[in-house]
């Protein structure tokens, strides 16, 4: 490509964009549209991953120690239970230990003088296991649980499964979405093109006669595809942070979502504005070639 | 230089519009090519631009084999031809000028030769005041006179010209032949088609008459008398 080109396309690509405005701001505002719906999914997936992704570090269970043990014979077990497979980390509590947490964790409860009264008796040696995947939780008790002198357990496996089963479902669906998404776009930027091609047939023709390349002829049009691509990336990005800071602010001070803590936008703006840079310049480029496409066979 | 040997063209709907035709033109040379409406005067010219293919015959154009060339390559054949319509297909929304410079741009050309080109073909077609003029500020012989313009501004070996006149009166007409004449002079070799009896016969010059998809004479000389006998 000759570099005096450039000039030429870029100017072309730009003041096509101006004659065709309503078209070209029906892709922008469509592009926007995509990309904001798309961003949005994505940062809902993004913090529920996130989330989960916490709930998967705390995540252990508790392995009790057979009664009839003594203190010495309990804490021997801590070897073996760290090489079970998937076992991340074991720390040994004792029963008066688990006593004085238990009724610490209690202790603004106004029965809180019932369960400091509580025997240590009650309680009994135990090791918290931390796992290194949730969804081998089952597999792992087991094995804990084989070991002499482990008797018994203590775990919720079934909604540590519903998390993994939740998560997996929401990335699948935004998969599914994305890609759609992804296609509407394309559809649209190739049919704004398109009509640009359409009103500018004759000179595509005028210039195939004169000995213009295919590159040649393709050059504005990709431009203009380009162009309104980044720019509905760039208005998408601002108004998805505007987005992104008022549910934030909602959630934050709302009631019912205490327990969420939203990833702050400027941690993940880079990526956002990437992710929206790239999709709108591949959908712009890809729309534009795709329209150019049966209009250079002259 | 085109050579044309037993050319056959049938278009899709089972038209023959092209039976078997034979000829050469050199380098140089002005041709006029007649016949009656429908005869295949334009199939051959489409022919010639890589516009349409032949089912049979073999096609050399400007040192380009057409029958073995990779597409890639017809837009530089193309450099090679200059090429004028009836209906001018000027871009109304350009001016003159800009008409041209459209027409380098597509071949590549740096906006420095673009600056020196112009002002030399504007004056070789008589057009230097009118520049910055709209095609529809202009007259049906001035704006094929930018057709011309366009056509050598690329500086073709050939130009083709499809019924050049046929939008123009007998007097515009006659400027616009008598231009063409001026540029083979200068070296261009001329294609030209035309369906005007009266103006071919003013000019001495090879003409090749066809009729119903075959070449009918050709000769140096009038048009009418072929019909006369
Ligand atoms: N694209 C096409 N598809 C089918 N038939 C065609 C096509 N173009 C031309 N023809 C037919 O081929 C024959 C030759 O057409 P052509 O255009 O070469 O004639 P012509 O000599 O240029 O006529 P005119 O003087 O009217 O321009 C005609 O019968 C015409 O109808
Ligand atoms: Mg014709």
């Amino acid at each position: 490509m000759k570099r005096y080109n450039f000039g030429y396309y870029f100017g072309e690509g730009f003041r096509s964009i101006f004659t065709h405005g309503l078209m070209s701001f029906v892709a922008v505002f469509m592009i926007v549209a995509c990309l904001l719906i798309m961003g949005s999914f994505s940062l809902v997936a993004l913090n529920l991953e996130r989330e989960l992704g916490n709930l998967e570090r705390d995540n252990e269970f508790l392995a009790f120690v057979d009664e009839s043990y003594t203190r010495e014979q309990a804490m021997e077990l801590q070897s073996r239970i760290e090489m079970v497979n998937n076992v991340s980390g074991v720390s040994f509590t004792t029963k008066e230990q688990a006593q004085e947490d238990y009724a610490a964790k209690y202790a603004s409860d106004q029965n809180a003088a019932l369960y400091s009264e509580l025997p240590a008796e009650v309680f009994r040696d135990r090791y918290s296991v931390h796992m290194e995947d949730l969804s081998l939780i089952q597999e792992t008790i087991d094995a804990v649980e084989a070991i002499e002198g482990i008797d018994g357990h203590q775990a919720a496996p079934e909604v540590a499964e519903g998390f993994v089963l939740v998560r997996n479902v929401a990335t699948a669906v935004a998969m599914i979405l994305i890609v759609l998404l992804l296609l509407i776009s394309l559809f649209i930027i190739y049919n704004t093109i398109k009509l640009g091609t359409f009103t500018r047939r004759e000179e595509i023709a005028i210039m195939k006669m004169c000995g213009a390349t295919n590159g040649f002829v393709r050059g504005p049009f990709v431009f203009e595809g380009m162009i309104l691509g980044l720019f509905g990336a760039v208005v998408a990005f601002f108004c998805q942070w505007g987005v992104y800071a008022l549910i934030a602010q909602a959630i934050e001070t709302g009631e019912t979502f205490q327990l969420i803590t939203v990833i702050p936008f400027g941690e993940i703006w880079p990526k956002v504005l990437g992710v929206f840079a790239g999709t709108g310049l591949v959908v712009g480029t890809g729309g534009s070639v795709m329209a150019i496409r049966k209009f250079l066979q002259v | 230089m085109i050579r044309l040997l037993d050319i056959q063209k049938t278009y899709d709907n089972g038209t023959k519009a092209l039976k078997g035709v034979t000829l050469n033109i050199e380098d140089g040379e002005f041709v006029f090519l007649v016949g009656p409406s429908g005869s295949g005067k334009s199939t051959i010219i489409k022919l010639i631009t890589g516009e349409e293919h032949p089912n049979a015959g073999r096609i050399m154009v400007n040192g380009y084999n057409l029958n073995s060339i990779h597409p890639r390559q017809i837009p530089y054949m193309r450099r090679t031809l200059g090429v004028i319509f009836q209906d001018f297909r000027l871009i109304d929304k350009k001016t003159v000028g800009e008409n041209l410079e459209f027409a380098m741009r597509a071949v590549g050309a740096s906006t420095r030769e673009i600056r020196k080109r112009i002002p030399y073909v504007l004056d070789l077609v008589d057009l230097s005041q009118k520049e910055d003029r709209y095609p529809s500020q202009l007259s049906g012989g001035e704006q094929q006179r930018v057709a011309i313009a366009r056509a050598l501004v690329n500086n073709p070996d050939m130009i083709i010209a499809d019924e050049p006149t046929g939008n123009l009166d007998p007097q515009r007409s006659l400027e616009i032949m008598t231009l063409l004449e001026k540029i083979n002079e200068l070296g261009t070799t001329m294609l030209v088609v035309t369906h005007a009896k009266e103006l071919v016969n003013r000019f001495t010059k090879r003409v090749i008459a066809i009729e119903n998809g075959r070449i009918f004479s050709d000769e140096t000389g009038g048009y009418y008398k072929h019909e006369e006998i």
